[in-house]
């Protein structure tokens, strides 16, 4: 396959990014896309041109450290990360648009590298069960019906890689909230700090900078783990709760 | 070449920590004789923790919440990316909650014996009384371990064992229980007791008066090079499986923080004792990146088998029952599909080289759910590994509810890593290891759903409770960065930096680790001769030399330099494939994931030499261009016998 890439290069957080050109040949439909980027780094770095910044680790998937938008989409044209989308959803001929997340809550550090560091101040505002080691009773002392233990999997299984946030055109990071919200709202265990916790983090997000919620769904749409969207429905229902006791 | 010229003999070594005793009291006495450090003091006292995995995280976070002042660094841009996030399988614990004849002492005899008769009896029994402890912690945080209709966790049975004593958490329960120790970690930096550090990368080690006191570390953003200092390092860094360049390892995972710390004196225990995990994707081209793993869960239900016929190239659908060669079933009856994962490799490699391997280059065996989706039905074939075949196909392009899965064996954990004892104190007093990053456990092969284990046993029960006997010293002397070993350290760091920045050679860096990984995976991979690691030996100096002359890094120190932060890698994985190849070449005797081919039983089983090598070896870095100094532990079984396993 032959390929024009069109990528957003940066050199800095201050830096005025632009788009570049690449022309990319003998390209593998079984190559996954950040392979495709490799091999377009190792011939800038032959030809003494820099090489193009992107976060990637795990590459299976899993860690959440990839992710650039793609001709308009987070991830692509397919529901997944970035290095699980492979060369053959394109055409031979194709010119491929490359361009980091954008959000304010995300500045750019590189070329396609953003600062996800407000995803972790949200999770530092309330995102965890106060349980110190050492503390925890049998694993089978409190029973969790199926139910609840697989819906609060389904929202657990957030890799927190930003794509909501890329594909919202507010840029909200409500789904990423609320997936956790939703994780330890839905077990037993995470009931004591319940009504405390999603107001701390629903105002973290907000001091974050992202934006507010409108619920349009573009989130969930391109989550590459398919939280769904009712868990803003969940978070929602909660902090409504909270703020209707008084908590926060 | 003879040993001689490879290596220098020097004193044997011994860990001093471990009581006497019986063994199930051991740990007790350790507690109890272990110094303890009062609440208030902790406060004055200070721990660096490199790495967020599971062995880093949980430790960051449980030492937060003692009330020591914890500085955690990670080079990811997040904690919570770490790669114990990619474990698919799950984690076992001595429960018995089946009620299947599962113990304590059955989790150590399997971890034992699984790890071919190479690992110490006392921290393996421990790692089995603790397992018990961390699926409560777990559940306490929050993890969403499988459960049953009646609300209680669900188990399964993994490699090497005839009991169900795995928890897991779908097809993910690495990333769950990474999610859950970071979670941990991430409430102690909001308490303040825990200062995050991403996007960092060690470099260095700071040894002032024979004691580790901090760290060198580069900010991966602006180049920065800074110095930290504390009254002791934990180096929970994960494994060096990259040296083979390809590997079920992320992209970043690197060896470079233990590297240096063995550099300055710590010793490196077993490099050679590689696992190479059965069930993976096979390699498609030659731009291949990483491979991925298959859950060894699969092979609960999957049946592995090539065509009987060399050379037969049908769709399998079209190959009938009695010209497929289930060979696992056919030699292992006992154990069938389930043998431990360094004989499920070797086997698949041998049908392999008899030319009944199939897919491009015949390098792949076939995984069938033919039979477990007629039993089971496919809506439960979906259920329970769903997101393993969606994988899979992604990754693939065919579907493997219909065509059966091919797999090939790929690198996966290394169980050698830095000496440390039974407090996981290293050679260098004040710097511990914690994880895969240590050597202590698993002898010459891990055991599938065991690395979730001890990466959490390590961080979240045995370094709080062992770390506290060295701190009770401290705090030690107040240095500052004018502290001449903390000048040379930044200076070696600043040094070597300037060096890769300005070779301005001809080869990228990613040409240097591919090389190194074909040699690596020809010479010191699934089999192992004299003729090939002596060969291997040579061709890694000639490559490293090479680098050092060649290598092409762009840019500057002063930016985010991906490039650099490469190839600083790769100049310690040079260093490092040379020591693998020199202890696989020492050790001539087969045990684990180390075969040697001209140790072996008349069936083609690993052939261990008790007589010879039944010891740890523990290698001290000879300077530059020198040869290491081997140092041996002696191993003594006293509550399992040794003898040659057998799964048949």
């Amino acid at each position: 396959m032959n390929i024009t890439l069109r990528v957003w290069r940066q050199k800095g957080p201050g830096d005025e990014g632009r788009m570049v050109n690449y022309e990319l040949s003998d390209v593998s439909p079984d190559m996954s896309f950040l392979e495709m980027l490799d091999v377009l780094n190792e011939k800038l770095t032959l030809q003494d041109e820099d090489p193009i910044a992107f976060d990637h680790d795990c590459r299976e998937g899993i860690c959440g450290a990839c992710g650039v938008v793609i001709d308009g989409e987070a991830h692509g044209p397919e529901v997944t990360t970035t290095c699980q989308l492979h060369m053959r959803s394109f055409e031979d001929g194709d010119t491929i648009t490359v361009e980091p997340w954008r959000a304010k809550a995300f500045p750019v550090v590189k070329d396609l590298v953003v600062d996800r560091g407000a995803f972790d101040r949200i999770i530092q505002a309330g995102g965890y069960i106060s349980a110190p080691t050492g503390t925890a009773p049998d694993a089978h002392a409190t029973p969790v019906p199926k139910a609840d233990a697989d819906r609060a999997f389904d929202a657990a299984t957030c890799i927190g890689c930003g794509a909501c946030v890329a594909a919202c055109p507010n840029a909200s990071g409500m789904l990423f909230t609320a997936a956790k919200v939703t994780h330890l709202g839905m077990l037993p265990q995470g009931q004591p700090e319940r009504a405390t916790r999603v107001v701390k983090m629903v105002n973290q997000h907000d001091e974050e900078d992202f934006g507010g919620c409108t619920n349009i769904g573009e989130c969930a749409a391109v989550c590459p783990k398919g939280i769904p969207l009712d868990t803003i429905s969940q978070l929602n229902r909660d902090l409504l709760g909270s703020l209707s006791k008084g908590v926060g | 070449m003879s040993d001689n010229d490879l290596y220098i003999e020097g004193a044997p070594i011994r860990d001093e920590k471990a009581p006497e005793g019986p063994i199930n009291e051991r740990w007790d006495k350790r507690r109890f004789s272990a110094k303890l450090v009062n609440p208030a003091n902790r406060r004055k006292l200070s721990v660096i923790v490199v790495g967020t995995g599971l062995a880093g995280a949980s430790a960051a976070a449980t030492l937060g919440e003692a009330g020591y002042n914890v500085t955690s660094f990670c080079y990811q841009d997040s904690p919570r990316r770490a790669h114990s996030i990619a474990a698919q399988g799950g984690i076992n614990a001595a429960k018995n909650y089946r009620n299947d004849g599962d113990s304590i002492h059955r989790l150590f005899y399997d971890t034992v014996k699984g790890g071919d008769f190479r690992s110490r009896e006392s921290n393996v029994y421990r790692l089995a009384q603790t397992s018990v402890e961390i699926i409560d912690q777990c559940v306490a945080q929050g993890v969403p371990f499988a459960r049953e209709y009646g609300g209680l966790l669900d188990n399964r049975s993994f490699g090497g064992v005839q009991v169900s004593r795995t928890f897991y958490a779908r097809g993910q329960t690495g990333q769950q229980l990474l999610i859950g120790a970071y979670q941990a970690l991430e409430r102690q930096v909001a308490a303040g007791s825990v200062t995050m550090n991403t996007r960092h990368e060690m470099l260095e080690v700071i040894v002032v008066d024979g004691k580790a006191r901090g760290i060198i570390a580069r900010d991966m953003v602006t180049g920065e090079i800074e110095t930290h200092f504390a009254d002791a390092v934990v180096l929970a860094t994960g494994g060096y499986g990259n040296v083979f360049f390809l590997s079920t390892n992320a992209m970043g995972c690197n060896v470079t923080a233990a590297w240096r710390a063995h550099r300055k004196g710590a010793l490196f225990a077993n490099p050679c004792y590689t696992q190479i995990h059965p069930t993976c994707i096979p390699v498609s081209g030659e731009y291949q990146s990483k491979l991925t793993l298959m859950s060894e869960s699969l092979r609960n239900d999957g049946r592995i088998w090539v065509p009987k016929k060399t050379g037969d190239d049908r769709d399998p659908r079209q190959i009938p029952e009695e010209e497929r060669d289930y060979y696992l079933e056919r030699i292992y009856p006992s154990f069938g599909n389930l043998v431990p994962r360094d004989i499920a490799s070797r086997a698949a490699k041998n049908v392999c080289d008899e030319g009944r391997g199939v897919g491009p280059g015949g390098l792949g065996v076939y995984l069938d759910f033919a039979d477990a989706i007629t039993r089971m039905g496919r809506a439960a074939v979906e259920a329970k590994y769903g997101n393993l075949f969606d994988m899979y196909q992604r990754i693939t392009g065919e579907n493997p509810y219909e065509v059966p899965m091919r797999i090939y064996p790929a690198v996966h954990y290394t169980m050698g890593g830095l000496w440390v004892d039974y407090d996981l104190q290293s050679t260098i007093p004040g710097l511990f290891v914690t994880g895969e990053a240590n050597f202590s456990d698993h002898g010459a092969n891990r055991l599938g759903a065991s690395a979730l284990m001890q990466g959490l046993a390590d961080g979240y029960f045995v370094l709080p409770n062992t770390i506290n006997d060295y701190l009770a010293a401290g705090p030690f002397e107040s240095i500052d960065e004018s502290h001449p070993d903390a000048v040379a350290a930044k200076e070696q760091v600043t040094s070597r930096i300037e060096k890769l920045l300005s070779v301005n050679g001809s080869r990228t860096v990613d040409s240097f680790h591919k090389e190194l990984g074909h040699i690596m995976w020809d010479y010191c991979g699934m089999e192992r001769n004299e003729e090939g690691l002596t060969k291997a030996i040579e061709r890694i100096r000639e490559l490293r030399a090479e680098f050092w002359r060649d290598v092409k890094v762009l840019g500057t120190n002063d930016e985010l330099n991906q490039a650099l932060e490469k190839a600083g890698r790769v100049a310690d994985f040079l260093e490092l494939g040379e020591l693998m190849c020199v202890d696989a070449l020492h050790r001539r005797e087969s045990c684990g994931g180390h075969f040697r081919s001209e140790s072996q039983t008349e069936d083609g089983e690993a052939l261990r030499h008790d007589d010879e090598f039944a010891y740890v070896a523990a290698w001290e870095f000879g300077g530059e261009n020198e040869k290491p100094v081997l140092h041996k532990e002696a191993l003594e079984y006293e509550y399992v016998e040794m003898k040659q396993r057998s799964y048949k």
